[in-house]
């Protein structure tokens, strides 16, 4: 009771600043594009394959390298005669599953690292972040591509590999963000009425921290695309016949010169949505940043 | 007495465009500077007085960001007359530094911290008068000597975090007396000083102006100082000057109630002497400059107020030579106290 | 600045620890661990495989057998690639010219045109340029490095002709200046993409900040041109914060390098990487691993050393 009595005017301020935020965030148009274009990407991935007549699997010898539009291959058809576009639909269920599978799993290993980090201090968080800068010696890639190389791909395995290699922002992130709520004056008040260790962090510091972890999270879904890309289409991530953005143009490549629309097509739907993601997580920052309420 | 003008500021208004509109921060400012003499310029934060010395130098950000209206007529040494306000740039940086100057409240950030400190004097001189590097580091020195800086030549080379803020603020006199100004605005020069050292930069900006004959404007929020280095003193509220004078009728007789409110809420250990009743606040606060009152803006928090205070922004009219103040009741509450 | 180097060197020791302690679970996941490197040679037998394994030490407990490898490359032995059984570190050495050839045009073309963009968004921030720059540096950062080096391809190697489509160098030519010159435009251009909207960022950021200090006021009193102003004076303090963050990129700039060389066949450490990948050679895969970690370790110690010594600020303390 004296908790809640003591988070009330602390619960007033966030109800405020979520409006606030809300506002400037409407104002960012380019987050509000990202917005709609991730939802119409994953509403297409889900519902498209449906609504076009031509099956992903179908292979077509006779009609191989169709160019746009032609017979209704709206995006043409690959070195197998597939249509490209069902084939882009369903990649992109692959694709985004994965970017949004291994950002939750990054998002809530971070989190875990970074909050335990920043609560207890010392030497646990002595050993965590020095844990965490060791990660960020590596180029990512290299250990991504290296984990996938040693370990059996599947979409379970690309996803946690991903997640392995991406969890170490959210973690600096939250650990900061934690170490410097933790001196505040309501988690105090917690601990000297006698909150256990775990209640404060979970309940009074990880909803402190959630502007933060949101942004990180969007950035890495992301980050977890343009992964996931780059590992198939070296061909130690997703394989044929199952399709995803990366091993589309895993063959495009020998192709450039006579079907270039294989390799221009997979490469915009990547950029598209990881801009779409970079644009929401830029617009989440400045939305959520305390430091723009000043002006 | 012998009063040249080196600076006629005429209906000097700033307008800055902000998210919520224009906003006036200074309202028809006019007052001269005449040569050699200190003006005091006196206000809470928010007044105007630290935008007035910016809009002055033109510092101030540029259009569209930033309006100023009206006039700065300057007088050089050769003698012309220029207006500041509408001088094109390049001439106006031939002013600045040289024959204007400008020390700021902060010496702990006003230098650039990662050059040396005679380089920053130096470039000043080289930039104005096309001397060698040399022979304006040597001036340099000589700076350093005048503001009192033991060990001049070697300190040259010193970094500002090699000083403290008094010996910064020192480094920003001298830079400021590199060109030798006719006019020197000094931004609020000791306010994050200690009380010690302030009391030094008061002694030493005295006796520098004596033996250059400059003229000064002193921007500050402290009475006190006031009364030790001004001749004249003009006290701005809400962007406009509400009264100005002579330093001893101002502050013995002040007509304006906001400037008598000000005195008051000096701690002083001898109120009864002066007539004043203890240390008292202005109560209320400085009106939001969105929404100014239509009539005079310190009405809301003056005591004396009548329905008329609230419908017309009085005029600053003359009472007595020199003085001069804005209230259409100055006449009858000095009859009420005398 | 004796203390402070001291400091910082013992702080990458421990780094270097907890580095090669990731590396050798790495090595422990392989399939086989350490040991499958033989897995692939014909002719041995399950119990010839066990006498290896013996021989290697691999019977033996875990923190025994990381202190023996941590000794063996601390002393200099990587271990030998399979491939060819060549020395890993001469494998490694043969093939980091190129790779830091690639880098360090990346690094010129992103640091000038990087700092250049970041300071005129500064200067000019919400004009038309900086919001240009601002969405164009985000979409940057969007596009797949390897895709783009396809289309950088097809454009002006397939379609125009302008440049090689991949290569160091023109094979059985000449080796001249040009010709490596010709070979390094596109690879080059394409890494540093994502490192000059990276740079743009960082340096508006800093420069934003550093043009609004008091300091920056004071110049302007003095009198001086708005060029000195912003060159001289914001632009040393803007720059102090950049310093630091050369150290920070050396990893993505090195996975970057890594994606465009696969792209643009460019005899690398990325492209030995690949190679190794498919050969399975567990030996180099893992030098490169350490190796890559070795490099951005040093470069954030440079990096520290050369922003303490460019900040007069931090000498004495």
């Amino acid at each position: 009771m004296t908790t809640a009595a003591a988070l009330a005017p602390l619960e007033r301020d966030l109800a405020t600043t979520g409006n606030r935020a809300w506002r400037r965030f409407r104002r960012h148009r380019l987050a509000l594009f990202g917005i709609v274009a991730i939802v119409l990407m994953v509403l297409a991935s889900i519902v498209g394959p449906w609504l076009i007549p031509f099956d992903q699997l179908k292979i077509d010898i006779r009609h191989r390298f169709a160019p746009p539009p032609w017979g209704g291959h709206l995006f043409g058809t690959d070195q197998l005669g597939r249509d490209l576009l069902v084939r882009l639909l369903m990649a992109g269920r692959i694709s985004l599953a994965i970017g949004f599978l291994a950002m939750i799993v990054s998002t809530a290993f971070g989190t875990l690292v970074g909050i335990t980090a920043g609560y207890y201090g010392g030497a646990i968080r002595i050993v965590l972040m020095r844990f965490v800068d060791a990660m960020l010696c590596f180029p990512s890639i290299f250990l991504l591509l290296i984990l996938a190389a040693f370990i059996q791909p599947s979409v379970t395995t690309i996803t946690l590999i991903i997640a392995a290699t991406s969890w170490m922002e959210v973690a600096r992130v939250v650990e900061a963000q934690v170490r410097s709520l933790r001196e505040r004056d309501f988690i105090l008040a917690a601990e000297m009425i006698g909150a256990p260790g775990r209640y404060v962090m979970f309940r009074e510091l990880l909803p402190n921290a959630i502007g933060p972890i949101v942004v990180a999270a969007t950035l890495t879904v992301a980050r977890a695309v343009l992964m996931e890309a780059y590992v198939s289409f070296l061909g130690y991530g997703i394989q044929a016949p199952m399709a995803s953005w990366g091993n589309m143009l895993n063959n495009a490549q020998q192709y450039l010169g006579s079907a270039p629309w294989l390799a221009i097509f997979p490469g915009l739907m990547i950029t598209l949505s990881v801009a779409s993601f970079n644009f929401v997580g830029d617009g989440l920052r400045d939305a959520l940043d305390a430091r723009f309420d000043v002006k | 007495m012998k009063s040249e003008n080196v600076l006629e500021v005429e209906n000097l208004s700033v307008t800055f465009a902000t998210e919520r509109g224009p906003l006036q921060a200074v309202r028809d400012v006019s007052f001269t500077l005449h040569a050699g003499e200190t003006l005091a310029l006196v206000g809470e934060s928010g007044s105007g007085k630290s935008v007035t010395s910016l809009a002055i130098m033109r510092l101030t950000p540029p259009a569209p960001l930033v309006a100023l209206g009206g006039s700065v007529l300057f007088t050089g040494a050769d003698g012309g007359k220029r207006d500041l306000v509408t001088l094109d740039p390049d001439a106006m940086r031939a002013v600045r530094g040289n024959e204007i100057s400008m020390i700021f409240q902060e010496p702990m950030t006003s230098l650039n911290p990662v050059h040396r400190i005679g380089d920053q004097i130096a470039e000043a001189i080289t930039f104005h008068e096309h001397i060698s590097a040399r022979a304006a580091l040597d001036r340099a020195a000589g700076l350093l000597d005048k503001v009192g800086i033991p060990d001049a030549r070697r300190r040259l080379s010193a970094y500002p975090h090699h000083l403290s803020g008094g010996m910064r603020q020192r480094v920003m006199i001298a830079m400021a007396l590199a060109c030798n100004p006719r006019v020197l605005i000094a931004d609020e020069p000791t306010t994050a000083l200690d009380v010690t050292v302030q009391a030094q930069i008061l002694e030493l900006m005295k006796e520098l102006q004596q033996a250059t004959g400059m003229a000064v404007i002193f921007v500050t929020h402290n009475l006190g100082v006031v009364a030790e280095i001004a001749d004249r003193v003009m006290v701005m509220y809400s962007g406009a000057i509400v009264e100005k004078g002579g330093v001893v009728p101002l502050m013995t007789r002040p007509l304006m109630p906001y400037t008598q409110g000000l005195l008051h809420s000096v701690p002083r250990l001898d109120p009864e002497a002066l007539g004043l009743s203890p240390l008292e606040a202005i109560p209320g606060s400085v009106p939001d400059p969105f929404r100014l009152p239509p009539g005079c803006t310190f009405a809301p928090r003056c005591r004396h107020r009548e329905p008329a205070c609230e419908a017309a922004l009085p005029t600053l009219e003359a009472a007595n030579g020199n003085h001069d103040v804005r209230c259409r009741r100055w006449r009858r509450l000095a009859e009420a106290r005398a | 600045m004796a203390n402070f180097l001291l400091g910082r060197l013992l702080q990458s020791l421990v780094l270097l620890l907890i580095v090669s302690i990731i590396g050798f679970a790495v090595l422990h996941l392989a399939p086989g661990g350490p040991l499958s490197q033989f897995a692939l040679v014909p002719g041995l037998s399950k119990e010839d495989l066990a006498r290896i394994a013996h021989e290697m030490g691999l019977d033996r407990p875990l923190p025994v057998q990381y202190w023996e490898w941590l000794t063996r490359l601390v002393g200099g032995d990587w271990g030998r690639s399979y491939r060819d059984n060549q020395p890993v570190l001469a494998v490694i050495a043969g093939r980091l010219p190129a790779t830091l050839e690639l880098m360090g045009a990346a690094i010129l073309i992103s640091v000038f045109v990087g700092i250049w963009i970041g300071v005129m968004g500064a200067i000019r921030s919400y004009s038309l340029f900086d919001m240009l720059a601002t969405v164009g540096a985000m979409v940057a950062l969007s596009i797949p490095t390897f895709w783009f080096g396809l289309i950088v391809i097809y454009a002006f190697s397939v379609n125009l002709g302008w440049l090689p489509p991949g290569n160091r160098m023109t094979v059985g030519g000449d080796g001249s200046f040009l010709d490596y010159l010709h070979h390094l435009i596109a690879p080059a251009l394409v890494l540093a993409l994502v490192e000059v909207a990276i740079w743009s960022r960082y340096m508006r950021a800093s420069m934003l900040d550093v043009i609004n200090q008091d300091f920056i006021r004071t110049a302007r009193a003095k009198g001086l041109p708005e060029r000195t102003v912003l060159w001289h004076h914001a632009l040393r303090n803007a720059l102090l914060p950049m310093i630091a963050l050369a150290g920070v990129e050396i990893p993505t700039l090195l996975g970057g390098a890594l994606v465009t060389e696969t792209v643009f066949t460019w005899p690398g450490m990325g492209r030995l990487l690949l190679d190794s990948l498919g050969y399975r050679d567990y030996p180099v895969i893992m030098g490169i691993l350490m190796f890559s970690a070795l490099l951005a370790l040093l470069g954030n110690l440079l990096a520290d050393i050369f922003a303490a010594t460019a900040d007069p600020r931090i000498r004495l303390t």
